[in-house]
């Protein structure tokens, strides 16, 4: 059940998406995600719907394992959608007790969630195709200019390896403290809400004593390897721009130049 | 000179503060080393032995400055580990491989963690990748270069750790009870691989382990009990003195205990067996020369 999350998951391969920078990949991905907010038109939603698919099967990423990272998510969808379903004004298609369904509410609750589902899409199609060596890299790059402000840019970008790393062993961990606790009798699915996190006490305290005993170790294998912080350090995957980054980002312009012109022709 | 030298060295954990507290908690209040002294020379192969709580990981990570005596010198390569700027250099050439696997690997695929060490050091892009290269060729891991650490056996993660250090270009590899939790595949694994580091690339080998049948392997064989030195010398020396390892809590290897037995039985096996194939023989030449002795009629086999 754990094993489902596939958010910073890096799926190995050769495709253009996984040569692309990371940098330009990280940036081009803010720069989607703000565009399909500020464009709501019909065309707009094909041309992103498009893109996404078109990256989606550039990536070889497995279609399957793409869509299950809208899994845990699908809540927060279908709740979006209800929401927007009930609460738009407009014509009525049908009424429930106090709420009244609206054809312009489902129009809108569509549209709210095809924007989550194609945000989520994209942002782990960046965590799929970008090892995250090279994503934590990435971010130490964009954010260093804000060092002359304090911001330890370095040491987050370090921070968020390790996570990256061990999140795949907690998760294995966890479900065998899980299995552990079960078969002491440990009741994890009956219960109102309280009681239910009242059980989780027995899986979070070890899993948390167990990561504690991790750090300490692997402090002393990363002195022992010779790290000490960002200074004088080089890097093996220097992050570079090539062609294909060229190409990306004129292929972004030129989608925006193209939507925007459409949304002034009032198409 | 030799590559490691310790001189009458001590330590004491502190009271409190400090990396693994629970586990040493018996160990507050007495000396973790009380005057060891000894010395490796480069290309050696040595185990060091003992029983939990010997001392024997306590000297380990003195040899690469990630603990400081408090008593005595540690020396590698003619470097003090007290001399604060020696410290990079001394575990640059001394690399060290924890017993838990997965708690030693930083990065998120193979060729990223191997990378991790040079990239300390400042080395140059194109030659950190060459170093990985040669390093996971020479672990047998060049096959798994992309893969995520959390996907590989335990053998298979020891392995890349110490292509870590290989990548380092150390001189000197200490293995902290790097087979201890591993399944007998991935301990022979981890073995083979360390034997043939130490033939090929002539690199000094510090082996902790409780496992007799590893340290069997070894040039020279320390033991540890208690926070001292109690024995050291040639693997058939020290496991010829079965009773002394016995009072110390350790093991011996299965064909020198049973050699041992032997002899006590009033059989003409010489001392210093090691291995199943050394018993086999001498039990063999036995064999045939009681045969001789009583006059050619082996074919009765009654000898035994």
């Amino acid at each position: 059940m754990l094993s489902d999350i596939t958010l910073g998951q890096y799926y190995p391969g050769g495709s253009l998406l996984h040569r692309m920078d990371a940098r330009v990949k990280i940036v081009l991905l803010i720069g989607f995600l703000v565009a399909i907010f500020v464009f709501d038109s019909a065309i707009a939603y094909t041309v992103f719907c498009a893109v996404t698919l078109f990256l989606m099967l550039t990536s070889k990423v497995p279609m399957r394992m793409m869509l299950r990272s809208l899994k845990p998510l699908w809540w927060i969808i279908l709740f979006t959608f209800a929401i927007h379903v009930f609460t738009t004004p407009g014509e009525e298609i049908a009424h429930i007790w106090v709420l009244s369904m609206t054809w312009e509410g489902v129009r809108h609750g569509f549209f709210i969630c095809l924007r989550l589902v194609l945000l989520i899409l994209l942002s782990s199609l960046l965590t799929f195709t970008t090892s995250p060596l090279a994503l934590t890299d990435a971010m130490e790059a964009l954010l260093s200019p804000f060092r002359r402000f304090g911001l330890p840019a370095h040491e987050l970008a370090m921070m968020m390896t390790i996570a990256l790393r061990f999140v795949p062993t907690l998760i294995e961990e966890t479900d065998r403290i899980i299995k552990a606790q079960k078969s002491r009798g440990a009741d994890f699915e009956s219960g109102n809400l309280l009681s239910r996190l009242k059980a989780m006490i027995p899986i979070l305290v070890p899993l948390f004593l167990s990561a504690f005993r991790r750090a300490d170790d692997l402090a002393m294998a990363m002195e022992a390897r010779c790290y000490r912080g960002g200074v004088g350090r080089t890097r093996m995957k220097a992050l570079r721009t090539s062609a294909i980054d060229y190409v990306a980002v004129a292929a972004f312009v030129g989608m925006l130049a193209a939507l925007a012109g459409c949304e002034v022709m009032g198409l | 000179m030799s590559f490691i030298e310790i001189e009458q060295v001590s330590y004491r954990y502190p009271a409190q503060g400090g990396a693994a507290e629970n586990e040493k908690e018996e160990e507050k209040g007495r000396l973790a080393l009380d005057d060891v002294s000894l010395s490796v020379e480069a290309g050696e192969f040595v185990a060091i032995l003992g029983t939990n709580g010997s001392g024997k990981s306590t000297l380990a990570k003195q040899m690469n400055a990630l603990l400081l005596p408090d008593q005595g010198h540690v020396r590698v390569g003619g470097m003090d580990t007290q001399e604060t700027e020696d410290l990079w250099k001394i575990r640059e050439q001394v690399g060290m491989v924890f017993q838990n696997p997965d708690n030693q690997l930083i990065a998120a695929s193979v060729e990223d963690d191997v990378a991790f060490g040079p990239e300390n050091l400042g080395v140059e892009p194109a030659e950190i990748r060459r170093r990985v290269h040669e390093a996971l060729e020479a672990v047998q891991m060049t096959h798994f270069r992309t893969a995520a650490p959390h996907l590989l056996s335990g053998g298979q993660k020891q392995r890349v750790a110490i292509a870590g250090a290989l990548a380092m270009r150390t001189k000197g590899l200490i293995l902290d009870e790097a087979t201890a939790m591993l399944d007998p595949q991935g301990r022979t694994e981890v073995m083979d691989c360390v034997r043939r580091i130490h033939e090929e690339q002539g690199i000094t080998i510090l082996y902790i382990t409780h496992f007799m049948e590893e340290a069997a392997l070894a040039d020279r064989v320390f033991v540890m009990h208690d926070g001292k030195l109690v024995l050291q010398g040639k693997p058939r020396e020290i496991f010829a003195r079965g009773q002394e390892l016995k009072r110390l809590g350790l093991d011996v290897p299965f064909a020198a205990e049973l050699g041992a037995r032997l002899r006590q039985e009033g059989l003409a096996i010489p001392k210093g067996i090691l291995t199943k194939e050394e018993l086999a023989a001498e039990c063999a030449k036995l064999y045939v020369d009681r045969a001789a002795r009583k006059g050619g009629n082996a074919e009765n086999g009654d000898c035994f």
